[in-house]
């Protein structure tokens, strides 16, 4: 069993980016969990078998991330992911988090692997159903305790949505030590806060492949 | 409101496990931080009343978020602390008459009680300053095993003519606090000191 070491929950509020404030503040967040790392100071073929221990991890943060946000599950619009390797560790740790974490992030937002809500369940008057259909974007680094990371977030639906291509920057003073792995979820429920570059709006999906 | 406000950041700290110990229950620190603008940036000014205002609302404010982050009633908070980065067209007064006047009024009525002081930092600093916010705890000074510290910082500010204000309440001391002193099941709870 994988223990979570410390539980970290940032969220923010953005009213404005010095242009005129919206009609509610951009409200993102991010969930941290810093473990051990078990392969910490050596090379270990086999590392595979963690991905599977590392789900209900990942179920933990995308709940209490969907929780301290306080839009309901329906409510999240962008997504995306990331990883931090303490310096004992290797890159390769860090893409562990891939599978746990992405796949229970889109579960908890209504993903279905048989496809019963993503087929059709999406239509231009519905925008976020909340089936979670598009990849998540994820970073990942090796670095000291205090580390930040830029975690990219992109709609849930459709990769292509201009107005929700963002990213937050996450830290967790004091993480990873050398010995440890901090893994991240991010969440955004709107669009940055002045977009105006066009290109694919939320309201504009339609083939609901995850893309557009 | 009487700050004008780009962004609030809230964090949760929760330490479950501390040299492979277990910490019961976990140690669950909240920082709360506002990003205002800085209405004396780049000129001096004799009276600094509206920063007083200022800190005024948002010690109750921003207080009121670590609570409702820590999940916990208002009487439920053991320590607590507040700081000030100044964006670099302030000056480190700007900080002084946001935090020391009349914030702690309405940050104690949001975790009622608070009869000791406010611990509290101040700094001129510019985009992702950190700043360690010292923890104390909130009726009786000398609890040794609330004496802490929580990072306080954003990413993207203060912008020069901005103020970054922190608030930090908490739900615990230090995981493992094993260095002796006052212990929190001995205060009286009414000097502010013991």
């Amino acid at each position: 069993m994988i223990q979570i070491r410390r539980l970290f929950i940032h969220v923010e509020d953005i009213v404005h980016d010095f242009g005129p404030p919206g009609p509610k503040p951009l409200r993102r967040g991010a969930a941290a969990a810093v473990i051990q790392n078990p392969f910490a100071g050596r090379f270990e073929p086999n590392i595979a078998p963690l991905m599977d221990m590392l789900k209900p991890l990942g179920l933990e943060l995308a709940q209490r991330l969907v929780a301290a946000l306080g839009v309901g599950a329906a409510g999240i619009q962008g997504y995306g992911k990331a990883a931090i390797v303490g310096a004992d560790g290797e890159l390769e740790h860090g893409a562990l988090w891939h599978v746990p974490g992405g796949y229970a992030m889109r579960e908890t937002l209504g993903w279905k692997e048989d496809g019963r809500v993503a087929a059709g369940a999406g239509s231009p008057s519905s925008a976020v159903p909340g089936n979670a259909l598009a990849i998540v974007p994820s970073t990942k680094k090796v670095g000291p305790p205090g580390a930040a990371i830029d975690v990219p977030l992109t709609h849930i639906n459709a990769s292509y949505v201009r107005d929700h291509f963002d990213a937050i920057e996450v830290r967790v003073p004091g993480a990873p030590a050398a010995g440890e792995l901090v893994f991240i979820l991010a969440m955004s429920a709107g669009p940055r806060v002045h977009a105006r570059l066009g290109g694919l709006r939320s309201s504009q999906i339609e083939r609901w492949d995850g893309q557009r | 409101m009487i700050a004008a406000i780009r962004k609030f950041v809230v964090q949760l700290d929760e330490i479950r496990l501390e040299m492979g110990r277990a910490v019961e229950p976990p140690t669950r620190r909240a920082v709360a931080m506002a990003v205002i603008a800085n209405p004396f940036a780049g000129r001096y000014s004799e009276d600094l009343a509206e920063l007083t205002a200022i800190g005024e609302e948002l010690g109750g404010l921003l207080a009121a978020k670590c609570v409702a982050a820590l999940g916990i009633q208002p009487h439920e908070a053991q320590s607590y602390g507040k700081a000030a980065i100044v964006g670099e067209a302030g000056e480190l007064e700007h900080a002084a008459a946001i935090l020391h006047p009349k914030m702690g009024v309405s940050l104690r009525r949001a975790v009622l009680k608070g009869a000791a002081l406010v611990p509290s930092a101040k700094k001129l600093g510019g985009l992702g300053t950190a700043i360690d916010v010292p923890l104390g705890h909130k009726d009786a000074a000398f609890v040794r095993s609330h004496f802490d510290a929580i990072e306080a910082r954003v990413s993207d500010a203060p912008r020069a003519a901005e103020i970054v204000v922190a608030v930090a309440v908490t739900a615990s001391g230090r995981p493992l606090a094993r260095v002796g002193g006052l212990r929190m099941d001995e205060i009286k709870g009414e000097d502010g000191l013991r």
